[in-house]
């Protein structure tokens, strides 16, 4: 087995510095290094999106990242959404819209949301549909999920 | 009680477990830690069909980090006992035992040999690769119909078939045939003046799941094992644990966690059971957490299926006569849902004469499972089709020829019972007058198409604890893991007894010490029973609150009544009390009011849908696109609408993706070859349009609130919706799922 490496990482505006498994994945990293379990593996193979983070400002597959690729970079994941006033827009609409029903994927759809409404303030239900393609649910059917997406950026609209 | 008189029953509250599952800290089952934990992972057969001649662990065992390597020798003898199945009934053991892990022979691609468990995943990973197990390869079976007609080799050289309740003299891979008859098969036919006969194919499909099954086993040294899991039903894994392991069951407990759907296929055990064999040999806690690969070929899948079907009909619509053959896919071993495909197959209608010949049979694919509304689409995509091409050759509109043969309340089904008080008519009444039904649809290449379908429901045993805090909320400890909703869905009819906000309830899932036995979530048996439970728990309640108020104020308690959440004494204006006030009163004197409810309700309402699909089809690449939905359904009463309409919206996502695209794919020597989300092709956000739902509500007689189960229904109208559609966008009927593009362009070059 190789050495395992010194990495550091800044995790929801947070630093952190820690040794990994050249072999261990950003998941693992966050997952059974970190303890941060919010983020979810759902296929551990880039076709799901369950592990849905935002590296440096870009929605990646934490699976299809290792971990010391992350070094010196920085993290978003489910765990840092909420605000310290409370749920983010997104949170709340997917609770309004009942946008969730086992849960498992929604960490994901919720990183996915917030990625594309910083790109794209109003995106169209055909916007909401493509910037998603990449994260399965297989309990809603993705109706009230775009309709969650799209309240949320109305939300922050009015919010402004 | 009627509808206009709820307070709580119709409104959409916050779901309780919402928080945590949008800032991730709801614990899913791969979530779960503990001092000391090993990893374990299981070694499967890269063959469909082998005897296992033996099994080499010892160079496992010597790499470093390896802690314990387990086998189908480290089982107990299973014997000839059986084991309850929920909705499945009454199966043998061993055939439980032995697909957790293979005893003499391996019987699919992915069948689980052995397991080990080491201090890191990685470990126990490259410990596999150093398993050396010897094979002798035999001849896999894979398909239903040659192994039904007794054209392929033997699954189990010991499976007699079970002929309606005689042995079959020579051993078969049938391992049962059962009928149902009703009335005179062939009067019936006799009377028909428009008679088809037509064959239909569905592939094995995967109940898709986003969380892998994960488990975790702890023993303490005094014989007691802890298991953590994601499961449908902590009560039956217990059971299920104790029968493998021959545990006593009082010395398992099991933990749910918060579980990332299921559909049926999180019902039987797979992780438990070897999470505890490598934690008893390692004496240390071991969590297994299945990956993908693991996932499509180690667990589930639904019951692929070859099905025949005749169907007469007079001049003036009315079927006289149906007679149907369902040959399903067992997997390795006996026992799919074929007997409720023939439960549901013409339930929606009321045909005089009917017989249904229903086959088991096993072939080299996974141990199958059920899968939402499990038997049901298979069968039911026949009929649905069946019907609209009748309605054609007879130029009657395919919803009021269905109108015509609706099954209502009375009608004796094929099976031999009349239909309780039942929604059909009204499903198709609704979508007759639907917008989306009575509107326009043109342009090339498309059309609409029309199906409905029956889910039988059931009841089983629901627990249900309820305890009054000192402010006045109330705890409640329910025994039913929570897939979609339901804990919000349970603790709704709570509120509605006591006359509170459903906020003021707290719903927790319960373990197996925490709350009395409770059945698998499933057979969309939970917001009917389990709510059944909270409503007498409520019930309870009310009784108690009552009686220790007049306790307090030392009146007759027959002068006490509780009402809107207040408690008041007949003829005494000064003694009344809000339930918050009595609850802080009685907390302070020591008092408990808490209700323990087990209940066993028999009046299951049958679900029914009527749905309606248009669909584009592009000639040149054979691909269907839905460009709209609109999914009919009664729910007897919508307890939370939002999420009627989220079971409803998820099974017509479901039975479009078995509709157009779900299936394993195979290669000649029985490895399947398409075991990732990739390959596999479950539906996007991108593939499907916002689907619409109308929710009819006909109240259940059988149940308080008047609930009829909603969740597994709306999978079975999608294919025939979509194949129906797909015949009037182009003119080729598709009886083959799933309608792949090579599928359609193939039907359209050869029409």
């Amino acid at each position: 087995m190789s050495a395992r490496v010194h990495i550091h990482m800044t995790i929801n505006g947070e630093p952190r510095e820690l040794l990994c498994d050249p072999r261990q994945t950003l998941l693992d990293v966050l997952r059974n290094e970190l303890r941060m379990t919010g983020t979810k593996e759902g296929c551990s193979n880039g076709n799901c999106g369950a592990c849905s983070v935002i590296l440096d400002g870009s929605l990646v597959n934490s699976c299809l990242v290792f971990g010391v690729e992350a070094d010196g970079r920085s993290v978003e994941t489910i765990e840092g959404v909420e605000r310290p006033e409370g749920l983010d827009p997104v949170q709340r609409a997917f609770l309004e819209h009942a946008a969730l029903q086992c849960g498992v994927c929604t960490p994901g759809f919720i990183m996915a949301a917030r990625a594309l409404l910083q790109r794209n303030p109003h995106p169209t239900e055909q916007e909401i549909r493509h910037w998603c393609a990449g994260n399965l649910c297989r309990c809603t059917g993705y109706d009230k999920i775009v309709r969650a997406v799209s309240d949320a950026a109305r939300r922050m609209e009015t919010a402004k | 009680m009627s509808s206009a008189t709820h307070k709580v029953l119709g409104t959409r509250p916050i779901r309780h477990d919402g928080v945590d599952k949008v800032t991730g800290r709801a614990v899913y089952a791969a979530d779960v830690d503990l001092p000391g934990l090993l990893h374990g992972k299981i070694l499967r057969s890269p063959h469909a069909h082998a005897r296992i001649r033996s099994i080499d662990t010892s160079r496992a065992e010597r790499l470093d980090g390896v802690r314990a390597v387990v086998t189908g020798r480290d089982l107990p003898d299973p014997g000839d006992r059986t084991a309850f199945l929920g909705e499945l009934g009454q199966v043998p053991l061993k055939y439980m035992s032995f697909n957790v892990l293979a005893g003499s022979k391996a019987l699919y691609h992915g069948h689980a040999v052995a397991a080990v468990a080491a201090t890191t995943p990685e470990i126990a990973e490259e410990a596999l690769a150093l398993i050396d197990v010897d094979y002798e390869v035999l001849p896999p079976v894979i398909d239903v119909v040659r192994a039904w007609k007794g054209e392929a080799a033997l699954v189990h050289e010991d499976l007699y078939t079970d002929e309606m309740g005689s042995k079959s003299a020579a051993p078969s891979n049938v391992a049962s045939h059962q009928r149902f008859e009703k009335g005179d098969i062939d009067a019936g036919f006799r009377a028909a003046e428009v008679v088809l006969e037509r064959e239909y194919r569905c592939a094995t499909v995967h109940q898709g799941y986003i969380e892998p099954h994960a488990s975790t086993a702890q023993w303490n040294a005094d014989g007691q094992l802890t298991i953590w899991t994601s499961t449908q039903g902590a009560f039956p894994a217990r059971t299920s644990v104790h029968q493998i392991l021959d545990v006593p069951i009082s010395r398992v407990k099991v933990i749910p966690t918060e579980i990332g759907g299921g559909f049926g296929g999180k019902i039987p055990v797979y992780c438990e059971p070897v999470a505890a064999l490598l934690a008893r040999k390692a004496r240390r806690p071991v969590k297994v957490v299945m990956n993908r690969a693991d996932v499509f070929t180690g667990t589930g899948p639904t019951s692929g299926s070859w099905v025949k079907l005749r169907m007469g009909a007079t001049r003036d619509g009315r079927i006289t006569a149906a007679e149907a053959t369902l040959v399903y896919e067992a997997g390795g071993f006996p026992g799919s849902i074929v007997a409720c495909g023939g439960i549901c197959i013409f339930a929606p209608y009321d045909i005089p004469n009917t017989r249904i010949d229903m086959y088991d049979v096993v072939v080299n694919k996974p141990k199958t499972a059920a899968y939402r509304a499990p038997g049901a689409p298979n069968a039911e995509f026949a009929t649905e089709t069946l019907v609209d091409e009748l309605s054609e050759q007879l130029k009657i509109d395919p919803l009021e020829m269905r109108l015509r043969n609706a099954a209502r309340e009375g009608t004796l089904q094929s099976h031999g019972v009349p239909h309780p008080k039942i929604g059909y008519a009204e499903t198709v009444e609704a979508a007759l007058r639907s917008e989306h039904y009575r509107s326009e649809l043109s342009g090339p290449n498309r059309g609409r198409g029309v199906a409905s379908g029956y889910w039988l429901n059931v009841g089983l045993t629901s627990s249900a604890v309820a305890r009054v805090n000192a402010d006045g909320t109330v705890s409640l400890v329910e025994g039913s893991t929570d897939i979609g909703g339901t804990r919000t869905s349970v603790a709704m009819q709570l509120a509605e007894v006591l006359e509170i906000a459903a906020e003021d309830v707290l719903p927790t899932v319960g373990d197996t010490e925490s709350v009395g036995f409770t059945e698998v979530t499933g057979g969309s048996r939970v917001t009917f029973a389990t709510g059944w439970a909270a409503y007498e728990a409520g019930q309870a309640l009310r009784r108690q609150l009552a009686e220790q108020a007049a306790k307090l104020w030392k009146v007759p308690a027959e002068t006490v009544e509780y009402s809107g959440a207040v408690v008041s004494a007949r003829g005494d204006a000064s003694k009344r009390m809000t339930l918050r006030e009595l609850a802080a009163a009685l907390n302070k004197k020591g008092i408990e009011v808490a209700a323990r409810v087990t209940v066993t309700p028999k009046g299951v309402g049958g679900a029914f849908a009527t749905h309606i699909a248009d669909v584009e089809v592009d000639p040149e690449t054979g691909k269907v696109t839905v460009l709209r939905y609109t999914a009919v359904q009664d729910a007897g009463r919508a307890i939370h609408p939002s999420y009627v309409e989220g079971q409803m919206q998820g099974g017509v996502a479901q039975g479009i993706g078995w509709a157009l695209n779900e299936e394993y794919v195979y290669d000649d020597d029985g490895r399947m070859l398409n075991a990732s989300f990739l390959d596999y092709r479950m539906p996007t956000s991108l593939d499907l349009p916002m689907i619409e739902t109308i929710i009819v509500e006909v109240p259940n007689p059988g149940h308080p609130f008047g609930v009829r189960g909603v969740g597994e229904v709306p999978i079975v109208p999608p294919p025939a919706a979509l194949s129906n559609a797909l015949y009037r966008a182009v003119g080729v009927r598709l009886r083959e799922l799933p309608m792949s593009p090579p599928k359609v362009t193939a039907a359209i070059q050869s029409h």
